[in-house]
């Protein structure tokens, strides 16, 4: 009984990602067009919100300068639990380009906040995204929120 | 008018204030000038009526390791003409005058030669950090730039 209260919270939480409309770089033009009507990711339920407080994923599409960065946590800190985070794209995973000999950019977001999907690509195309949000769908379904979650 | 032309015309106002012709076959060729004149000569190279630069295309900064250097990009529009202005700096504390108040456009060009390489323009009219943040050390673009390893605590 326990078991499939977790199943109905987890298929409910993966079936309505609204994501955080949060691009710096080109990877958000591939952000745009996951989102338009070609790849159209409404049907994972993903759609786009223009405020973290009604978003529970956080796409980090781009880019992450450290003059950047600080806005970047804030936004985390002002999604609502629980909340997802993906870093799309080489310089949100690592720095990418701009790993070696840069002083401004942030090697990787994961240095701010934490990171649930690493989707590589440069930009990755709007299907590597539609994986990536996938995966996260499944490392949902995998999660214990009534019987044997973590009391925080 | 030709490089050549433009920079006899500035020698005859201008005296010593203008030093030489380089890079002559390049397109455009820089006029060196001392850089306590800039804005002078700026203004007469916008305000004649045979020369009217009347845009200012690019400013930049470049860093020569034993000085600095502030180069123009100067256009015409009237004449499709073309010339480049190169004033030469101490590499210790480095300043020549703005010229925002000749082309307003300068003014974000002298933010990002500030920023990047610490020239300071004197008289602007908003001189302040324009990319990096308010509170960063040192200017990344000169030669003897040492990176921080840290900033706001995230690793550089």
């Amino acid at each position: 009984m326990v078991g499939n209260a977790d199943l109905f919270v987890n298929w409910a939480r993966k079936s309505s990602l609204w994501y955080l409309l949060f691009a710096t770089a080109c990877c958000g033009i591939e952000l745009m067009q996951a989102g338009a009507s070609r790849y159209d990711m409404d049907r994972f339920g993903a759609v786009f919100r223009a405020t973290p407080r009604q978003a529970d994923l956080l796409l980090v599409a781009g880019t992450i300068t450290h003059k950047m960065a600080e806005r970047v946590k804030r936004l985390y800190d002002q999604m609502p639990e629980p909340k997802y985070v993906i870093a799309m794209g080489s310089c949100a995973n690592t720095g990418g380009p701009f790993y070696k000999d840069s002083y401004c950019v942030v090697k990787g977001v994961d240095l701010l906040i934490p990171v649930d999907v690493y989707i590589p690509g440069c930009p990755p195309r709007p299907e590597a995204l539609i994986d990536g949000i996938m995966s996260l769908q499944k490392i949902i379904m995998k999660k214990k929120n009534v019987y044997g979650a973590k009391k925080a | 008018m030709e490089a050549q032309g433009i920079f006899d015309t500035l020698k005859g106002k201008f005296g010593d204030a203008v030093v030489e012709l380089q890079g002559e076959g390049c397109n455009p060729a820089f006029v060196v000038v001392a850089h306590a004149s800039v804005k002078e000569i700026a203004r007469f190279l916008r305000d004649d009526p045979a020369l009217s630069f009347d845009s200012l295309m690019c400013l930049s900064g470049v860093d020569y390791k034993d000085k600095f250097a502030v180069a123009y990009h100067l256009h015409s529009l009237a004449h499709r003409h073309a010339i480049g202005v190169k004033a030469f700096l101490p590499r210790e504390a480095p300043s020549l005058p703005t010229v925002d108040d000749v082309w307003p456009a300068a003014n974000f060009h002298e933010r990002e030669a500030f920023d990047l390489f610490g020239i300071v323009f004197e008289g602007s009219k908003d001189l302040r950090r324009i990319l990096l943040p308010e509170d960063w050390e040192g200017h990344p673009l000169r030669k003897d730039y040492k990176y921080p390893d840290f900033y706001h605590g995230i690793k550089v």
